[in-house]
């Protein structure tokens, strides 16, 4: 039903899948709406929802430790597994601080995100396999078979006319696509220990006394000692 | 006496609680500490948050990077399980269809209750919060003055372990001495703004939460608590000892581990259980108070959510502390030939006078904060310092009764999947920063945004109250609750001072603001009812049977035998958030009770 590598070809679902899954996830109460909502669909010619996934419910396990894919079917043929590295490293590069975010498996994380059976993640899906889709159109049209064989330069450029248009509207595609593609490859970023420490982030870690911010903190911010 | 199924439980009890948060928890400890028996009621399953908190897990090991689903709607790693705004199979119902005029509930279905789900601030009310009606002509005075509750107060602080300082502030009381765990030191945003607010007249100060900056005195309270009650005493030192204090890390809305946050299971029914007192039911979903042929209440029928079974539990007292409107629904569900309308409801007030906090926000960032030297700045994560209300004493040069307090959100935190897009808003060039720019921003950026919430006070009106929805039901076929809503003048005007006066403080910062002003449109800056989650009301206290439903202990006017111990019997939201006073309120009241049944009043 969800084969990764049929399934990421179908041209990405629209409509009712969100409407459809909300009521898989709001439990069994709601089994005879979903089915009115899916014959609905079917009648008026829209494919019925493509992601039947279920979620973690109301009571998961907290202290397990999840990886994408061990709670849901992942999305992402091997290629659009490829393009997603190649996006993730443009939008988080290595630097001399710290490394990629395709080194910390961001684009797994996309796949996850993408992959996922709850409503709010259904848009960002259609968004971004559809952009995905656009980017390889867009190679094409440049001459070469896909976005991953353009150079360094060229999907640079063309990742900068997205960025464009995304600050100019982050709700019209294909601004949209880039918008909600970097939120979640920084965000995800941001997220892995490698990210968490280059925005400088040091905390989580058991203190035996909390003294405030150091003398050197307090100097810059012209403030007497507490 | 342990947690148990239904066939366990026995013939009869003393009491019969229904719900285990900050007042059922409160109840149940007062109550077993006195040797009273006691059966607990809870709609959802035991919750150990010893085991079962993810204390350092980072957001990368959780589905989703941890953010809200329709399963988990306060993040993946938030302690609340089965809870939410909308629980499946047991919805609720609005009214109206204008947002504005719509309430959302919370509701927590777990053993510790909405203690669970909380960021721990624990504000006293002041003396006139006492005296809404009294002093500004709305609302309703409380049937008991500050000074009534003040030692409860006490009390419920030395119990729980709360820190905070005093201020000597106009309406924001000072604990008595020795009762407060010294303050967490300020973190460098907090710092700034208690120097840049100095100007406008406003005060910041550290908030008081419920959380052990240092570890209880297990030597000195347990004897203040439990007078000439030595094995309450003993109980209460071990279970003190049990706590650890903070190690300055992780959420407490995940819960703790080490005990160093107040949960209800921690810190009351723990000790309470090991009184050998107290039974603790869960799954266990209350669906009406029966009555004797006298009219007294006799018990507690509820359905064993793990088999769909109905039961009945009997006991010589029933108190409802089910979460304000929970317990308001069980009332009016609770219908017989004599309260046709509910029980205890021959006033016809019971549903009436909801409230919940004026809240709104305003963010902004702040140049000053920028770049500093990288430390650890969770301190005590969560909320540390707050601005007491200022104006309480020229309330009558202002266009809005009630105050409101203000708390700062400030800090380097653990960056979350937001992060990402949180620098659009100050980053300069043409398009949407990524790449090495975006790297560069972050760096910058991360730990500059400053962030103020202001949550005020609402008097009770004619227009906020529930009722059961006259079709619709849960999946056990009870009748769940239709709620009615519309924020008055009052509280739109406070919300304007509210957004001028936090404007005003972040500019004194040095902040860049990111949108027009809301001062003169409050309507799209109050939170909707509920989102604070402070709602309360629906089973007022008063001194008039009347136009009340309790009496100062919580006790209905129409069935002495049936008490109100949660936040149900407020008879309107102060500045302050409603937990302390839940706690204090049901202290005193499970006191009270102690004693009458000791009298054999009951």
């Amino acid at each position: 039903m969800n084969d990764p590598n049929t399934h990421a070809s179908e041209e990405p679902v629209r409509i009712n899948r969100r409407v459809a899954l909300q009521w898989i996830s709001s439990a069994t109460a709601a089994i005879p709406l979903l089915e009115r909502e899916v014959s609905a669909a079917e009648k008026s010619g829209v494919r019925p929802p493509s992601v039947f996934a279920k979620g973690y419910g109301p009571d998961p396990d907290l202290i397990r430790k999840y990886k994408p894919g061990d709670l849901w079917p992942l999305t992402f043929t091997k290629d659009q597994r490829r393009l997603m590295i190649v996006l993730c490293d443009i939008i988080m590069p290595a630097d001399e601080v710290s490394p990629s975010a395709s080194s910390m498996n961001v684009h797994d994380f996309v796949d996850e995100w993408i992959s996922s059976p709850y409503p709010a993640q259904a848009a960002d899906r259609n968004v971004i396999l559809k952009g995905m889709a656009l980017l390889d159109e867009e190679a094409v049209r440049r001459g070469k078979s896909n976005f991953v064989s353009l150079t360094p330069k060229d999907q640079l450029v063309i990742c900068e006319d997205l960025a464009r248009k995304a600050k100019a509207d982050v709700r019209q595609f294909p601004g949209s696509f880039f918008y909600r593609l970097r939120n979640l490859v920084a965000g995800g970023y941001y997220t892995t220990p490698a990210g968490t420490k280059d925005i400088g982030y040091r905390g989580n870690v058991p203190q035996a006394e909390w003294n405030g911010p150091p003398a050197e903190v307090l100097k810059k911010l012209n403030l007497p000692p507490q | 006496m342990p947690v148990i199924s239904p066939k366990q439980k026995k013939r009869e009890y003393d009491v019969v609680i229904v719900g285990s948060g900050a007042g059922g928890g409160q109840m149940a400890y007062t109550l077993t500490m006195e040797g009273i028996k006691v059966l607990l009621l809870e709609a959802g399953r035991m919750f150990d948050p010893v085991s079962e908190t993810a204390m350092f897990h980072t957001s990368d090991m959780a589905p989703l990077r941890g953010v809200a689903t329709p399963d988990k709607q306060y993040g993946f790693y938030d302690a609340s399980i089965e809870s939410g705004w909308e629980i499946p199979g047991e919805p609720y119902t609005n009214a109206s269809e204008d947002k504005l005029r719509q309430f959302s509930w919370w509701r927590q279905r777990m053993m510790g209750g909405r203690t669970n789900h909380w960021g721990r601030v624990s504000l006293r009310n002041g003396p006139y919060d006492f005296k809404t009606r009294s002093r500004q002509g709305i609302g309703f005075d409380w049937p008991l003055s500050y000074d009534d509750l003040a030692p409860w107060y006490d009390k419920a602080e030395m119990l729980v372990g709360i820190f905070g300082d005093s201020e000597g502030i106009e309406n924001s009381p000072d604990s008595s001495p020795g009762v407060l765990l010294p303050p967490p030191k300020f973190r460098a945003g907090e710092l700034l703004a208690r120097e840049r607010s100095k100007k406008l007249g406003v005060s910041v100060v550290p908030v008081h939460r419920a959380l052990l900056t240092r570890q209880q005195d297990a030597q000195r309270v347990p004897g203040k608590l439990h007078p000439r009650n030595k094995k309450a005493q003993r109980l209460l030192a071990a279970n003190m000892r049990s706590r650890l204090k903070c190690f300055f890390a992780t959420d407490c809305h995940r819960g703790c581990s080490i005990k160093a946050a107040f949960d209800s299971t921690s810190v009351y029914l723990t000790p309470a259980l090991k009184t050998g007192n107290l039974d603790i039911l869960p799954n266990a979903m209350a669906r009406e108070v029966t009555l004797n042929k006298g009219g007294k209440a006799k018990g507690v029928t509820f359905i064993d959510k793990t088999t769909g079974a109905e039961h009945h539990v009997v006991g010589r007292v029933v108190v409802l502390a089910a979460g304000s409107q929970e317990s308001v629904r069980l009332l009016l569900n609770s219908k017989s030939n004599r309260f046709p309308d509910g029980l205890a409801n021959s006033s016809g007030k019971v549903g009436k006078y909801l409230t919940d906090s004026v809240a709104s926000r305003v963010s902004g960032q702040i140049p000053a904060l920028e770049a500093l030297p990288l430390h650890n700045e969770d301190g005590a994560v969560g909320q540390q310092a707050y601005m007491p209300w200022w104006l309480a004493g020229q309330q009558h040069k202002l266009d809005f009764p009630g105050g409101y307090k203000a708390l700062l959100v400030s800090g380097r935190k653990m960056p979350s999947l937001n992060t990402g897009k949180s620098f659009d808003r100050v980053s300069g060039g043409d398009g949407i920063p990524f790449g090495r720019k975006l790297k560069e921003d972050a760096r910058r950026y991360h730990g500059s945004f400053q962030s103020i919430g202001a949550q005020g006070a609402m008097a009770a009106n004619d227009d906020c109250y529930c009722e059961l929805d006259p079709k619709v039901k849960d999946k056990w076929g009870i009748p769940v609750l239709r709620f009615h809503w519309k924020w008055s003048d009052d509280e739109l005007r406070q919300v304007s001072h509210q957004q001028q006066a936090m404007t005003e403080i972040l500019e004194a910062m040095g902040a860049r603001f990111f949108r027009a002003s809301y001062v003169d449109k409050p309507e799209k800056a109050i939170s909707q009812g509920g989102k604070i989650i402070h709602e309360v009301g629906g089973a007022i206290m008063g001194d008039n049977p009347g136009k009340s439903v309790t009496n100062q202990w919580g006790q209905t006017w129409d069935v002495p035998n049936l008490i109100l111990g949660d936040g149900a019997t407020f008879p309107g939201t102060a500045d302050k958030n409603p937990t302390l006073t839940i706690m204090a309120l049901a202290y005193r009241a499970a006191d009270h009770l102690a004693g009458e049944l000791k009298k054999g009043n009951l």
